[in-house]
Protein backbone atom coordinates (compact mmCIF):
# COMPACT_ATOMS: atom_id res chain seq x y z
CA UNK A 1 0.00 0.00 0.00
CA UNK A 2 1.36 2.47 -1.17
CA UNK A 3 2.27 5.81 1.61
CA UNK A 4 -0.49 8.72 -0.07
CA UNK A 5 -3.33 6.08 0.57
CA UNK A 6 -1.90 5.03 4.01
CA UNK A 7 -1.59 8.53 4.86
CA UNK A 8 -4.45 11.16 3.28
CA UNK A 9 -6.92 8.37 1.32
CA UNK A 10 -7.30 6.45 4.39
CA UNK A 11 -8.15 8.71 6.87
CA UNK A 12 -10.50 10.98 4.43
CA UNK A 13 -12.55 8.21 3.20
CA UNK A 14 -12.74 7.26 6.71
CA UNK A 15 -13.89 10.98 7.20
CA UNK A 16 -16.47 10.83 5.08
CA UNK A 17 -18.17 7.75 5.83
CA UNK A 18 -18.02 8.95 9.12
CA UNK A 19 -19.83 12.31 8.26
CA UNK A 20 -22.42 10.08 6.30
CA UNK A 21 -23.30 7.93 9.40
CA UNK A 22 -23.65 11.49 11.67
CA UNK A 23 -25.76 12.99 9.05
CA UNK A 24 -28.37 10.16 8.98
CA UNK A 25 -28.69 10.31 12.86
CA UNK A 26 -31.79 11.75 13.97
CA UNK A 27 -29.88 12.64 17.11
CA UNK A 28 -29.60 16.32 18.60
CA UNK A 29 -26.93 16.43 19.74
CA UNK A 30 -26.33 20.14 20.56
CA UNK A 31 -29.58 20.14 22.28
CA UNK A 32 -27.95 16.52 24.37
CA UNK A 33 -25.68 18.37 25.46
CA UNK A 34 -27.26 20.89 26.99
CA UNK A 35 -27.70 22.38 30.00
CA UNK A 36 -31.31 21.36 30.65
CA UNK A 37 -30.78 17.81 29.25
CA UNK A 38 -27.66 17.27 31.40
CA UNK A 39 -29.69 18.21 34.66
CA UNK A 40 -32.67 15.78 33.53
CA UNK A 41 -30.20 13.46 32.75
CA UNK A 42 -28.46 14.18 36.30
CA UNK A 43 -32.07 13.70 38.20
CA UNK A 44 -32.77 10.89 36.36
CA UNK A 45 -29.23 9.05 37.30
CA UNK A 46 -29.69 10.50 40.82
CA UNK A 47 -33.12 8.76 40.64
CA UNK A 48 -30.95 5.20 41.49
CA UNK A 49 -29.58 6.15 44.62
CA UNK A 50 -29.93 4.72 46.32
CA UNK A 51 -31.06 1.45 45.69
CA UNK A 52 -34.05 -0.63 47.18
CA UNK A 53 -32.62 -2.69 50.28
CA UNK A 54 -35.35 -3.97 51.73
CA UNK A 55 -35.57 -7.63 52.64
CA UNK A 56 -37.95 -9.24 50.53
CA UNK A 57 -36.78 -7.56 47.67
CA UNK A 58 -33.34 -8.78 48.09
CA UNK A 59 -34.83 -12.30 48.53
CA UNK A 60 -36.73 -11.74 44.72
CA UNK A 61 -33.43 -10.13 43.40
CA UNK A 62 -31.31 -13.15 44.91
CA UNK A 63 -33.96 -15.68 43.50
CA UNK A 64 -33.93 -14.54 39.91
CA UNK A 65 -30.05 -14.28 39.92
CA UNK A 66 -30.51 -17.90 40.57
CA UNK A 67 -32.80 -18.07 37.70
CA UNK A 68 -30.16 -16.46 35.24
CA UNK A 69 -27.41 -18.86 37.21
CA UNK A 70 -29.66 -21.84 36.16
CA UNK A 71 -30.92 -20.44 32.34
CA UNK A 72 -27.25 -20.33 31.64
CA UNK A 73 -26.02 -23.46 32.66
CA UNK A 74 -29.17 -25.57 31.40
CA UNK A 75 -28.31 -23.62 28.15
CA UNK A 76 -25.28 -24.50 27.71
CA UNK A 77 -25.63 -27.73 28.40
CA UNK A 78 -28.30 -28.56 25.76
CA UNK A 79 -25.81 -26.52 23.62
CA UNK A 80 -23.65 -29.02 24.77
CA UNK A 81 -25.18 -32.26 23.51
CA UNK A 82 -27.25 -30.06 20.56
CA UNK A 83 -23.34 -29.24 19.81
CA UNK A 84 -22.09 -32.63 19.73
CA UNK A 85 -24.43 -34.09 18.00
CA UNK A 86 -23.88 -31.91 14.88
CA UNK A 87 -20.13 -31.83 15.79
CA UNK A 88 -20.37 -35.57 14.45
CA UNK A 89 -22.03 -34.66 11.11
CA UNK A 90 -19.76 -31.57 10.62
CA UNK A 91 -16.38 -32.94 11.08
CA UNK A 92 -16.90 -34.99 8.60
CA UNK A 93 -17.72 -38.19 10.38
CA UNK A 94 -20.49 -38.77 7.95
CA UNK A 95 -19.55 -37.73 4.68
CA UNK A 96 -19.64 -34.94 2.62
CA UNK A 97 -23.52 -34.07 2.09
CA UNK A 98 -24.06 -34.56 6.16
CA UNK A 99 -20.99 -32.22 6.51
CA UNK A 100 -22.45 -29.52 4.65
CA UNK A 101 -26.06 -29.84 5.90
CA UNK A 102 -24.41 -30.03 9.43
CA UNK A 103 -22.66 -26.85 8.72
CA UNK A 104 -25.43 -24.99 7.38
CA UNK A 105 -27.36 -25.83 10.29
CA UNK A 106 -24.82 -24.54 12.75
CA UNK A 107 -24.13 -21.20 10.95
CA UNK A 108 -27.97 -20.42 10.84
CA UNK A 109 -28.03 -20.51 14.39
CA UNK A 110 -25.51 -19.17 15.30
CA UNK A 111 -25.98 -16.23 12.74
CA UNK A 112 -28.74 -15.32 15.00
CA UNK A 113 -28.07 -14.03 17.97
CA UNK A 114 -29.36 -14.86 21.36
CA UNK A 115 -32.00 -12.45 22.21
CA UNK A 116 -33.58 -12.74 18.46
CA UNK A 117 -33.60 -16.11 19.28
CA UNK A 118 -35.39 -15.23 22.01
CA UNK A 119 -37.82 -12.91 21.53
CA UNK A 120 -38.97 -15.38 18.44
CA UNK A 121 -39.33 -18.42 21.26
CA UNK A 122 -41.65 -16.32 23.50
CA UNK A 123 -43.98 -16.91 20.84
CA UNK A 124 -43.58 -20.69 21.20
CA UNK A 125 -42.91 -21.51 24.68
CA UNK A 126 -44.37 -18.33 26.23
CA UNK A 127 -42.87 -15.78 28.72
CA UNK A 128 -40.47 -17.00 31.60
CA UNK A 129 -37.04 -18.65 32.03
CA UNK A 130 -38.02 -21.39 29.65
CA UNK A 131 -37.95 -19.34 26.11
CA UNK A 132 -34.24 -18.05 27.41
CA UNK A 133 -32.89 -21.48 28.04
CA UNK A 134 -34.01 -22.97 24.57
CA UNK A 135 -32.87 -19.47 23.35
CA UNK A 136 -29.06 -19.59 24.57
CA UNK A 137 -29.10 -23.38 23.98
CA UNK A 138 -30.25 -22.51 20.30
CA UNK A 139 -27.09 -20.43 19.71
CA UNK A 140 -24.48 -21.85 21.15
CA UNK A 141 -25.17 -24.74 19.74
CA UNK A 142 -24.03 -22.77 16.84
CA UNK A 143 -20.85 -21.86 18.78
CA UNK A 144 -20.07 -24.70 20.29
CA UNK A 145 -21.43 -27.55 17.23
CA UNK A 146 -18.78 -25.17 14.77
CA UNK A 147 -15.74 -25.04 17.88
CA UNK A 148 -16.20 -28.84 18.67
CA UNK A 149 -16.10 -29.99 14.64
CA UNK A 150 -13.00 -28.32 14.76
CA UNK A 151 -11.41 -29.71 17.68
CA UNK A 152 -12.56 -33.33 16.41
CA UNK A 153 -11.47 -32.86 13.11
CA UNK A 154 -7.71 -32.11 14.33
CA UNK A 155 -7.82 -35.17 16.81
CA UNK A 156 -5.05 -37.35 15.46
CA UNK A 157 -7.32 -40.52 14.06
CA UNK A 158 -4.31 -43.47 14.61
CA UNK A 159 -5.91 -43.99 17.90
CA UNK A 160 -9.41 -44.76 16.35
CA UNK A 161 -8.15 -46.37 13.12
CA UNK A 162 -6.35 -48.87 15.37
CA UNK A 163 -9.32 -49.62 17.55
CA UNK A 164 -11.61 -50.19 14.67
CA UNK A 165 -9.06 -52.08 12.90
CA UNK A 166 -9.46 -54.69 15.67
CA UNK A 167 -12.91 -54.46 15.70
CA UNK A 168 -14.44 -52.13 17.84
CA UNK A 169 -17.74 -50.08 17.03
CA UNK A 170 -17.56 -46.75 15.35
CA UNK A 171 -19.68 -45.71 18.09
CA UNK A 172 -17.42 -47.22 21.20
CA UNK A 173 -14.05 -46.17 19.04
CA UNK A 174 -15.15 -43.25 19.26
CA UNK A 175 -16.03 -42.64 22.86
CA UNK A 176 -12.91 -44.44 23.87
CA UNK A 177 -9.92 -42.46 21.71
CA UNK A 178 -11.38 -39.82 20.07
CA UNK A 179 -13.61 -38.24 22.27
CA UNK A 180 -11.04 -38.79 25.27
CA UNK A 181 -8.39 -36.69 23.38
CA UNK A 182 -10.91 -33.66 22.24
CA UNK A 183 -12.09 -33.71 26.04
CA UNK A 184 -9.86 -30.90 27.18
CA UNK A 185 -10.15 -28.40 24.22
CA UNK A 186 -14.04 -29.34 24.65
CA UNK A 187 -14.32 -28.48 28.45
CA UNK A 188 -12.83 -25.44 28.15
CA UNK A 189 -14.28 -24.36 24.95
CA UNK A 190 -17.88 -24.98 27.11
CA UNK A 191 -16.25 -23.18 30.09
CA UNK A 192 -15.57 -20.16 28.05
CA UNK A 193 -19.42 -19.86 26.40
CA UNK A 194 -20.64 -20.52 29.97
CA UNK A 195 -18.79 -17.37 30.39
CA UNK A 196 -20.43 -15.99 27.83
CA UNK A 197 -23.68 -17.03 28.09
CA UNK A 198 -24.27 -16.16 32.10
CA UNK A 199 -23.85 -12.24 30.39
CA UNK A 200 -25.76 -13.22 27.75
CA UNK A 201 -28.70 -14.67 30.09
CA UNK A 202 -28.86 -11.40 32.40
CA UNK A 203 -30.12 -9.54 29.40
CA UNK A 204 -32.62 -12.19 27.91
CA UNK A 205 -34.94 -10.91 30.14
CA UNK A 206 -35.68 -7.55 28.38
CA UNK A 207 -37.56 -9.54 25.73
CA UNK A 208 -39.61 -11.36 28.58
CA UNK A 209 -37.35 -14.72 28.79
CA UNK A 210 -36.56 -14.45 32.62
CA UNK A 211 -33.99 -14.17 35.04
CA UNK A 212 -32.66 -10.51 35.75
CA UNK A 213 -33.23 -9.09 32.88
CA UNK A 214 -36.90 -9.75 33.52
CA UNK A 215 -36.67 -7.80 36.61
CA UNK A 216 -34.45 -5.04 35.37
CA UNK A 217 -36.80 -4.13 32.29
CA UNK A 218 -39.89 -4.49 34.62
CA UNK A 219 -38.84 -2.12 37.14
CA UNK A 220 -37.09 -0.06 34.86
CA UNK A 221 -40.52 0.40 32.98
CA UNK A 222 -42.45 1.43 35.67
CA UNK A 223 -39.77 3.83 36.74
CA UNK A 224 -38.97 2.42 39.71
CA UNK A 225 -35.46 3.07 39.34
CA UNK A 226 -34.36 2.57 43.06
CA UNK A 227 -35.37 -1.52 42.38
CA UNK A 228 -33.18 -1.34 39.04
CA UNK A 229 -30.36 -0.08 40.79
CA UNK A 230 -30.08 -3.22 42.99
CA UNK A 231 -30.95 -5.50 39.91
CA UNK A 232 -28.12 -3.42 38.52
CA UNK A 233 -25.92 -4.35 41.17
CA UNK A 234 -27.01 -8.12 41.31
CA UNK A 235 -26.00 -8.34 37.67
CA UNK A 236 -22.89 -6.58 37.93
CA UNK A 237 -22.07 -8.99 40.83
CA UNK A 238 -23.06 -12.33 39.43
CA UNK A 239 -20.65 -11.76 36.29
CA UNK A 240 -17.64 -10.88 38.23
CA UNK A 241 -18.12 -14.35 40.51
CA UNK A 242 -18.67 -16.18 37.36
CA UNK A 243 -15.70 -14.50 35.67
CA UNK A 244 -13.68 -14.99 38.88
CA UNK A 245 -15.16 -19.18 39.41
CA UNK A 246 -14.33 -19.89 35.38
CA UNK A 247 -10.75 -18.72 35.80
CA UNK A 248 -9.94 -20.53 39.53
CA UNK A 249 -11.55 -23.53 37.30
CA UNK A 250 -9.56 -23.10 34.23
CA UNK A 251 -6.44 -22.61 36.48
CA UNK A 252 -7.04 -25.70 37.87
CA UNK A 253 -8.05 -28.12 34.97
CA UNK A 254 -4.85 -26.38 32.82
CA UNK B 1 4.32 -68.97 39.50
CA UNK B 2 1.38 -66.98 39.27
CA UNK B 3 -1.19 -67.74 37.13
CA UNK B 4 -2.56 -65.57 34.60
CA UNK B 5 -5.87 -64.14 34.93
CA UNK B 6 -7.37 -62.43 31.93
CA UNK B 7 -8.59 -58.85 33.40
CA UNK B 8 -12.42 -59.04 34.35
CA UNK B 9 -14.22 -57.04 32.27
CA UNK B 10 -14.81 -53.81 33.96
CA UNK B 11 -14.74 -50.20 33.06
CA UNK B 12 -11.64 -48.49 34.50
CA UNK B 13 -13.20 -45.17 34.98
CA UNK B 14 -16.52 -46.71 36.55
CA UNK B 15 -16.06 -45.04 40.47
CA UNK B 16 -15.54 -41.73 38.21
CA UNK B 17 -18.33 -41.77 35.83
CA UNK B 18 -20.99 -42.78 38.79
CA UNK B 19 -19.66 -40.30 40.87
CA UNK B 20 -19.79 -37.47 37.73
CA UNK B 21 -23.50 -38.65 36.60
CA UNK B 22 -24.20 -38.43 40.61
CA UNK B 23 -22.88 -34.59 40.44
CA UNK B 24 -24.91 -34.24 37.01
CA UNK B 25 -28.08 -35.65 39.10
CA UNK B 26 -27.97 -33.22 41.82
CA UNK B 27 -27.16 -29.83 39.70
CA UNK B 28 -29.65 -30.66 37.15
CA UNK B 29 -32.70 -31.08 38.57
CA UNK B 30 -32.55 -28.02 40.84
CA UNK B 31 -31.30 -26.07 37.73
CA UNK B 32 -34.38 -27.65 35.46
CA UNK B 33 -36.57 -26.74 38.19
CA UNK B 34 -35.48 -22.99 38.79
CA UNK B 35 -35.37 -22.50 34.88
CA UNK B 36 -38.88 -23.90 34.77
CA UNK B 37 -37.44 -26.28 31.90
CA UNK B 38 -40.44 -28.15 30.61
CA UNK B 39 -40.18 -28.87 27.08
CA UNK B 40 -44.21 -30.43 27.08
CA UNK B 41 -45.49 -27.03 27.39
CA UNK B 42 -43.59 -26.80 23.92
CA UNK B 43 -46.17 -29.17 22.47
CA UNK B 44 -49.31 -28.35 24.01
CA UNK B 45 -51.99 -27.32 21.89
CA UNK B 46 -52.04 -23.92 21.98
CA UNK B 47 -48.39 -23.29 22.09
CA UNK B 48 -48.52 -25.63 19.19
CA UNK B 49 -51.46 -23.66 17.12
CA UNK B 50 -49.36 -20.33 17.71
CA UNK B 51 -46.20 -21.94 16.95
CA UNK B 52 -47.73 -22.62 13.51
CA UNK B 53 -49.43 -19.92 12.84
CA UNK B 54 -46.37 -17.76 13.45
CA UNK B 55 -43.76 -20.05 11.26
CA UNK B 56 -46.88 -20.20 8.63
CA UNK B 57 -46.46 -16.43 8.40
CA UNK B 58 -42.47 -16.67 7.42
CA UNK B 59 -43.10 -17.59 4.11
CA UNK B 60 -42.74 -16.00 1.66
CA UNK B 61 -40.53 -13.24 3.51
CA UNK B 62 -41.85 -10.42 2.75
CA UNK B 63 -39.82 -8.32 -0.74
CA UNK B 64 -41.92 -5.76 -1.80
CA UNK B 65 -40.27 -2.35 -3.01
CA UNK B 66 -41.83 0.17 -0.19
CA UNK B 67 -40.55 -2.70 2.62
CA UNK B 68 -37.18 -3.08 1.24
CA UNK B 69 -36.60 0.50 1.20
CA UNK B 70 -37.65 0.67 4.69
CA UNK B 71 -35.31 -1.99 5.40
CA UNK B 72 -32.12 -0.73 4.35
CA UNK B 73 -32.88 2.37 5.39
CA UNK B 74 -32.98 0.86 9.16
CA UNK B 75 -29.64 -1.21 7.98
CA UNK B 76 -27.72 2.01 6.90
CA UNK B 77 -29.54 3.47 10.10
CA UNK B 78 -27.48 0.52 12.31
CA UNK B 79 -24.24 0.88 10.62
CA UNK B 80 -24.30 4.42 11.50
CA UNK B 81 -25.16 3.74 15.12
CA UNK B 82 -22.18 1.18 15.34
CA UNK B 83 -19.47 3.63 13.80
CA UNK B 84 -20.78 6.46 15.19
CA UNK B 85 -20.81 4.78 18.79
CA UNK B 86 -17.30 3.12 18.27
CA UNK B 87 -15.56 6.73 16.91
CA UNK B 88 -17.25 8.01 20.30
CA UNK B 89 -15.57 4.91 22.34
CA UNK B 90 -11.97 5.47 21.02
CA UNK B 91 -12.58 9.28 21.92
CA UNK B 92 -13.32 8.33 25.48
CA UNK B 93 -10.96 5.41 25.53
CA UNK B 94 -7.86 7.28 24.27
CA UNK B 95 -7.44 9.54 27.27
CA UNK B 96 -7.97 7.30 29.86
CA UNK B 97 -5.79 4.60 28.02
CA UNK B 98 -2.85 7.31 28.28
CA UNK B 99 -3.38 8.29 31.61
CA UNK B 100 -3.47 4.89 33.10
CA UNK B 101 -0.84 3.61 31.34
CA UNK B 102 2.37 2.62 33.35
CA UNK B 103 4.69 3.08 30.44
CA UNK B 104 4.58 6.35 30.19
CA UNK B 105 4.93 6.84 34.06
CA UNK B 106 7.61 9.73 35.04
CA UNK B 107 7.94 8.57 38.36
CA UNK B 108 8.16 4.82 38.23
CA UNK B 109 11.09 5.43 35.59
CA UNK B 110 13.17 7.57 38.42
CA UNK B 111 12.45 6.02 41.74
CA UNK B 112 11.09 2.35 40.01
CA UNK B 113 7.99 3.09 41.93
CA UNK B 114 5.00 5.21 41.20
CA UNK B 115 4.18 8.14 43.37
CA UNK B 116 0.94 7.27 45.35
CA UNK B 117 -1.10 9.67 43.98
CA UNK B 118 -0.56 9.17 40.20
CA UNK B 119 -0.96 5.45 41.30
CA UNK B 120 -4.38 6.11 42.75
CA UNK B 121 -5.37 7.72 39.80
CA UNK B 122 -4.04 4.99 37.72
CA UNK B 123 -6.51 2.59 39.59
CA UNK B 124 -9.60 4.95 39.57
CA UNK B 125 -9.29 5.12 35.59
CA UNK B 126 -9.32 1.02 35.60
CA UNK B 127 -12.44 0.76 37.90
CA UNK B 128 -14.37 3.17 36.29
CA UNK B 129 -13.45 1.51 32.68
CA UNK B 130 -14.45 -1.86 34.86
CA UNK B 131 -17.56 0.04 35.76
CA UNK B 132 -18.19 0.89 32.11
CA UNK B 133 -17.86 -2.28 30.46
CA UNK B 134 -19.24 -4.51 32.84
CA UNK B 135 -22.74 -3.06 32.36
CA UNK B 136 -23.84 -4.79 28.61
CA UNK B 137 -24.49 -2.19 26.33
CA UNK B 138 -28.15 -3.27 26.05
CA UNK B 139 -28.43 -2.49 29.60
CA UNK B 140 -26.84 0.97 29.11
CA UNK B 141 -29.36 1.46 26.34
CA UNK B 142 -32.14 0.07 28.09
CA UNK B 143 -31.00 2.78 30.57
CA UNK B 144 -30.51 6.22 27.98
CA UNK B 145 -34.04 4.84 26.07
CA UNK B 146 -35.47 5.96 29.26
CA UNK B 147 -32.89 9.10 29.75
CA UNK B 148 -33.03 10.43 26.40
CA UNK B 149 -35.67 8.86 24.54
CA UNK B 150 -36.41 6.03 21.80
CA UNK B 151 -34.42 6.39 18.71
CA UNK B 152 -30.55 6.34 17.88
CA UNK B 153 -29.29 8.07 20.34
CA UNK B 154 -29.47 6.09 22.96
CA UNK B 155 -27.91 3.38 21.35
CA UNK B 156 -24.89 5.81 19.45
CA UNK B 157 -24.30 6.18 23.56
CA UNK B 158 -24.46 2.52 25.19
CA UNK B 159 -21.85 1.84 22.78
CA UNK B 160 -19.96 4.93 23.72
CA UNK B 161 -19.91 3.68 27.13
CA UNK B 162 -19.87 -0.25 26.78
CA UNK B 163 -16.90 -0.22 24.11
CA UNK B 164 -14.90 3.03 25.46
CA UNK B 165 -14.30 0.75 28.81
CA UNK B 166 -13.63 -2.10 26.54
CA UNK B 167 -11.49 -0.23 24.48
CA UNK B 168 -9.73 1.49 27.08
CA UNK B 169 -8.88 -1.51 28.97
CA UNK B 170 -7.67 -2.95 25.38
CA UNK B 171 -5.86 -0.14 24.71
CA UNK B 172 -3.90 0.03 27.98
CA UNK B 173 -2.84 -3.33 27.67
CA UNK B 174 -1.62 -3.15 23.94
CA UNK B 175 0.68 -0.14 25.51
CA UNK B 176 2.01 -2.08 28.20
CA UNK B 177 3.02 -5.01 26.14
CA UNK B 178 4.20 -3.67 23.30
CA UNK B 179 8.34 -2.68 22.99
CA UNK B 180 8.63 -0.19 25.71
CA UNK B 181 12.23 0.55 25.66
CA UNK B 182 11.79 3.09 23.04
CA UNK B 183 9.70 5.04 25.39
CA UNK B 184 11.45 4.84 28.22
CA UNK B 185 15.08 5.78 27.05
CA UNK B 186 13.14 8.39 25.32
CA UNK B 187 12.09 9.49 28.42
CA UNK B 188 15.08 8.93 30.23
CA UNK B 189 16.97 11.42 27.95
CA UNK B 190 14.57 13.92 28.81
CA UNK B 191 12.23 13.91 25.90
CA UNK B 192 8.35 15.02 27.56
CA UNK B 193 5.54 12.54 27.99
CA UNK B 194 3.90 13.38 24.70
CA UNK B 195 7.25 13.14 22.51
CA UNK B 196 7.73 9.74 23.95
CA UNK B 197 4.50 8.58 23.68
CA UNK B 198 4.27 10.15 19.94
CA UNK B 199 7.77 8.77 19.10
CA UNK B 200 8.28 5.58 20.84
CA UNK B 201 5.12 3.76 21.66
CA UNK B 202 2.90 4.90 19.12
CA UNK B 203 4.50 3.58 16.29
CA UNK B 204 5.22 0.17 17.96
CA UNK B 205 1.79 -0.18 19.01
CA UNK B 206 -1.04 1.57 16.17
CA UNK B 207 -1.25 -1.18 14.19
CA UNK B 208 -2.39 -3.45 17.15
CA UNK B 209 -4.82 -0.49 18.71
CA UNK B 210 -6.26 0.32 14.89
CA UNK B 211 -7.01 -3.05 13.83
CA UNK B 212 -8.64 -4.13 17.60
CA UNK B 213 -10.63 -0.73 17.29
CA UNK B 214 -12.07 -2.24 13.84
CA UNK B 215 -12.43 -5.77 15.20
CA UNK B 216 -14.67 -3.76 17.76
CA UNK B 217 -16.84 -1.94 15.01
CA UNK B 218 -17.90 -5.70 13.47
CA UNK B 219 -19.30 -6.44 16.99
CA UNK B 220 -20.71 -3.12 17.49
CA UNK B 221 -22.60 -3.54 14.22
CA UNK B 222 -23.68 -7.23 16.04
CA UNK B 223 -24.63 -5.13 18.78
CA UNK B 224 -26.41 -2.18 17.51
CA UNK B 225 -29.31 -4.57 15.94
CA UNK B 226 -29.42 -6.45 18.84
CA UNK B 227 -30.06 -3.06 20.77
CA UNK B 228 -32.90 -2.16 18.46
CA UNK B 229 -35.26 -4.63 20.49
CA UNK B 230 -35.40 -2.43 23.76
CA UNK B 231 -36.06 0.74 21.11
CA UNK B 232 -32.77 2.11 20.19
CA UNK B 233 -33.28 2.59 16.71
CA UNK B 234 -32.16 0.50 13.68
CA UNK B 235 -32.57 -2.78 12.07
CA UNK B 236 -33.50 -4.52 15.52
CA UNK B 237 -35.81 -1.78 16.17
CA UNK B 238 -37.95 -2.78 13.20
CA UNK B 239 -37.69 -6.35 13.82
CA UNK B 240 -38.97 -6.10 17.01
CA UNK B 241 -42.08 -4.42 15.77
CA UNK B 242 -42.65 -6.87 13.14
CA UNK B 243 -42.48 -9.52 16.13
CA UNK B 244 -44.75 -8.14 18.06
CA UNK B 245 -47.31 -7.88 15.28
CA UNK B 246 -46.15 -11.49 14.15
CA UNK B 247 -45.64 -10.51 11.10
CA UNK B 248 -43.21 -13.85 10.47
CA UNK B 249 -42.52 -12.27 6.48
CA UNK B 250 -41.01 -9.22 7.99
CA UNK B 251 -38.72 -11.14 10.35
CA UNK B 252 -37.84 -13.71 7.83
CA UNK B 253 -36.75 -10.73 5.32
CA UNK B 254 -34.72 -8.85 8.23
CA UNK B 255 -33.14 -11.71 9.45
CA UNK B 256 -31.88 -12.58 6.26
CA UNK B 257 -30.71 -8.88 5.54
CA UNK B 258 -28.88 -9.10 9.11
CA UNK B 259 -26.48 -12.30 8.33
CA UNK B 260 -25.40 -10.57 4.88
CA UNK B 261 -24.98 -7.52 7.23
CA UNK B 262 -22.74 -9.27 9.79
CA UNK B 263 -20.53 -11.67 6.98
CA UNK B 264 -20.39 -8.00 5.13
CA UNK B 265 -19.20 -6.58 8.63
CA UNK B 266 -16.68 -9.21 8.77
CA UNK B 267 -15.44 -9.32 4.86
CA UNK B 268 -14.61 -5.41 5.63
CA UNK B 269 -12.85 -5.96 9.26
CA UNK B 270 -10.78 -8.63 7.92
CA UNK B 271 -9.85 -7.15 4.80
CA UNK B 272 -8.98 -4.02 6.64
CA UNK B 273 -7.27 -5.28 9.35
CA UNK B 274 -5.48 -7.47 7.09
CA UNK B 275 -4.52 -3.85 5.51
CA UNK B 276 -3.21 -2.73 8.93
CA UNK B 277 -1.05 -4.98 9.98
Amino acid sequence: MSNITRTVVAPLAFLLFLAACVATLSGDWASLFSLEALGKMGDFASGFVPPAMDAPFLARTGWAALETLAISVLGTLLAVIGGLALALPASGRWGLPAKFAARGVLNVARAIPELVWASMIVVAAGLGPFAGTLALAFHTTGVLGRLFAESLENVPPDANDALRRNGVAPAAAFCYSTLPQALPQLTSYTLYRWENNIRAATILGVVGAGGLGQMLYFHLSLFQTHEAATVLFAMIALVALVDVLSNWLRLRMA
Amino acid sequence: MHAYTAAPPVDPAWRARIAWTLVAVVVLIPTGWLAEFNPAALWGEASLRSTRQFLATFFPPRVDLPFLALVAGATWKTVAIATVGTTLAVVIATPFALLATRVLSVSALAGGRMCALCAGIRVAIRSLLIVLRSIPEIVWALLFVRAVGLGDTAGVIAIALTYGGMLGKVYLEILESGETQATRALLANGASRSQAFLYGTLPVCLPELMSYTVYRWECAIRASVVMGFVGAGGLGQQMELSMKMLAGGEVLTMLLVFVALVSVADTVSSTLRRWLA
